[in-house]
């Protein structure tokens, strides 16, 4: 799921151990709109380079962070600075930044060459410039037989291509991508996810990508920031926020989970019958357990693995090809949801599973 | 789906109504062209094409077209150069106050145009408001005497009624443009001024044709302004298809004038209609 991290990723959640220079700055930006506090106080970091990804659901604020780092929004509060530029002052004509829009965005009154070529014309490059790297960015993304058609006669994932290929085309040294790929259909976004990493990767170019689909985020971001009601929930590498979500929504909100609710005495969590060794002081805490760190054991294997183990009723299977998703009430209120191999049948199991993978997580507090 | 009588209930009036208030009257007028009328004052039904032979003939009739066109022609550029501006500002820039602004424009709609036509004779006449205020602050000794009864005069009034007419097509091809394409052209590194020529106006042309097309056809065919206050030397063709039709009673060679005037027209519509075509996307 992780295969896309990049080599020497950090365990850590700070983006400066990356070897790579710092692009952009984002500093304790704030948005409001009247007195409804769409961002409050983001601060984020993007490297060279970099694939991040902004998750978070609709009305969590991160289109409004991408457009105020395009330009299209002022922010409230705060600073945006691309090395020893302050970006935020800048109109957005005058950043060095690209934006691939949620709806593409192509000239309708314009050839896709025409389009692509847009930003060049206004630069006023030389024309054999302009025709030279236009034909090599419709190469790139294979739009090149395409050149001299309206983009209403092209399909969708074509104008994705073309809106593509008019941003990257500039040299942008930040691209903004909002959502390009929610309007695809699941097979086409899936090909166009692998396309788009591997393009990133070629060009070498800084990419902030916004999308509330965590699949997508997984499989794309060198990093992911998780964005809730316009605060940043965790910043981090998709395999961190996966095996080491900071708070119970990063958890819910990427993968499956079963989020515990223990009590911590004397370096021993109590979650109804379920008893492990932690190292937290005493006190209510919440842990998050993935579903596939729950193993299905024989009854008969009782060697000392150090698991945590429990006896429950399956009360429902989902079915998800290889694996299934499995509940399982081990009464006392507690239902825990488990990965298993398909076709296990029982109908009462024993599960184990090791302490350290419970999690301990924050607790997300509601916010409006 | 629905049944035969239904659908002949439906569709008849609207065919009647256009046979009778259209289609009839144009033939008789098609036909009235080719007819003449006989020193008795009374209409000669036999065919020949001697209306159009007069107004090729007679320097009046095609001289006064001509004008008729260059007035309107005059009255759509000012109208254009009033309207785009005013529909541009209003579509982009209005934020809240849109929509009162909107209707301030629409109001003088409502205002009957004979009106509008006698408030300008107020203000332009010799003893007018604008006479009157530029002798006050000795701008001038005398009365200004091109202001009224002039082209000048029926230019104006046209302008200022057709303006709406040319505004509010402009507004709603303005206000049809994805506002992401302007956000698209300001990330690709256009300017604002580069922007609007290169993508704002292009889009909203078909809005422009439309409104030079409304200007030029009603301004064209108009009698009132010109009856007004154009005097002598602003007489317009209607001018003369009226009193054809009227006291000098020759209905043939009104009916003539006027349907070289419809074929005109139709053509400029036609002619519009296929350039706003090419110019829209959607």
């Amino acid at each position: 799921m992780a295969s896309t991290l990049t080599s020497g990723a950090n365990s850590t959640t700070d983006a400066n151990s990356t070897a790579k220079p710092t692009l952009l700055h984002v500093r304790n930006v704030a948005k409001n709109f009247g007195k409804n506090a769409v961002l409050r106080d983001i601060s984020l970091e993007i490297a060279e380079g970099e694939f991040l990804t902004i998750l978070g659901e609709s009305g969590s604020g991160k289109t409004t962070l991408l457009r105020i780092i395009a330009g299209f929004e002022s922010a409230s509060s705060g600073e945006i600075w691309m090395g020893e530029e302050r970006l935020d002052r800048q109109p957005p004509y005058r950043r060095r930044v690209n934006t691939v829009f949620q709806h593409y965005a192509l000239f309708p009154h314009l050839t896709v060459e025409e389009n692509v070529a847009y930003g060049l014309r206004v630069a006023k490059r030389p024309a054999a410039e302009i025709a030279a790297r236009v034909g090599e960015a419709l190469e790139k993304v294979k739009m090149a037989t395409f050149a001299k058609a309206k983009p209403s006669k092209i399909s969708g994932g074509q104008q994705q291509r073309v809106a593509l290929a008019r941003a990257l085309v500039n040299r942008p040294r930040l691209l903004l991508l909002d959502e390009p790929l929610s309007a695809l259909d699941a097979n086409l976004r899936r090909q166009m996810q692998v396309e788009l990493k591997s393009l990133q990767r070629e060009v070498g170019i800084a990419f902030v990508f916004v999308t509330h689909d965590q699949e997508e985020a997984m499989v794309m971001s060198d990093r992911i920031a998780l964005l809730r009601s316009g605060e940043l929930e965790q910043v981090a590498t998709p395999r961190e926020i996966y095996s080491r979500p900071a708070t119970a929504y990063a958890a819910q909100f990427i993968g499956h989970t079963n989020l515990l609710k223990g009590d911590v005495k004397a370096g021993m969590a109590r979650c109804s019958s379920l008893l492990w060794a932690v190292q937290l002081p005493d006190g209510s805490a919440l842990f998050s357990l993935r579903p596939e760190n729950i193993r299905v054991v024989g009854a008969v294997n009782l060697a000392g693995s150090g698991g945590v183990r429990i006896r429950g009723k399956v009360r429902h299977r989902a079915f998800h090809g290889a694996t299934e998703l499995i509940r399982v009430d081990c009464g006392d209120g507690l239902v825990l949801v488990v990965r298993t191999p398909s076709g296990i049948m029982r109908d009462e199991i024993d599960l184990e599973f090791s302490p350290s993978d419970a999690v301990p997580v924050r607790e997300s507090p509601e916010r409006s | 789906m629905f049944s035969r009588a239904y659908r002949t209930a439906v569709t008849l009036p609207p065919v009647l109504w256009v046979t009778a208030f259209l289609l009839i009257p144009y033939a008789l007028m098609f036909c009235y062209s080719f007819w003449s009328v006989s020193p008795a004052q009374t209409i000669v039904h036999a065919w020949n094409l001697a209306n159009y032979n007069t107004l090729l003939k007679i320097d009046v009739y095609w001289q006064t077209l001509l004008r008729s066109m260059w007035i309107a022609a005059r009255v759509t550029i000012f109208s254009l150069l009033l309207g785009y501006p005013l529909a541009y500002f209003l579509s982009f820039y209005a934020g809240r106050r849109k929509d009162l602004l909107y209707q301030l424009v629409i109001i003088p709609l409502w205002v009957s145009y004979l009106v509008r036509a006698y408030a300008w004779k107020t203000i332009l006449g010799s003893d007018g408001v604008l006479n009157t205020l530029l002798q006050y602050v000795h701008l001038t000794k005398h009365p200004l005497e091109f202001l009224l009864y002039s082209p000048f005069a029926v230019v104006l009034t046209l302008t200022h009624i057709y303006t709406p007419f040319t505004f509010l097509p402009i507004y709603a091809a303005l206000e049809h443009i994805p506002r992401n394409l302007v956000e698209a052209s300001h990330d690709l590194g256009a300017t604002p001024a580069q922007t609007f020529w290169k993508v704002i106006f292009p889009l909203s042309i078909p809005g422009v044709l439309a409104g030079a097309t409304f200007a030029f056809v009603l301004s064209l065919g108009d009698f009132l302004a010109p009856l007004l206050l154009g005097g002598p030397s602003g007489i317009m063709i209607s001018n003369i298809v009226v009193s054809l039709f009227g006291a000098a009673y020759n209905w043939p060679l009104g009916a003539a004038i006027s349907l070289c005037m419809l074929v005109l027209v139709v053509a400029l519509l036609f002619f519009s209609e296929r350039l706003e075509k090419k110019w829209s996307f959607s």
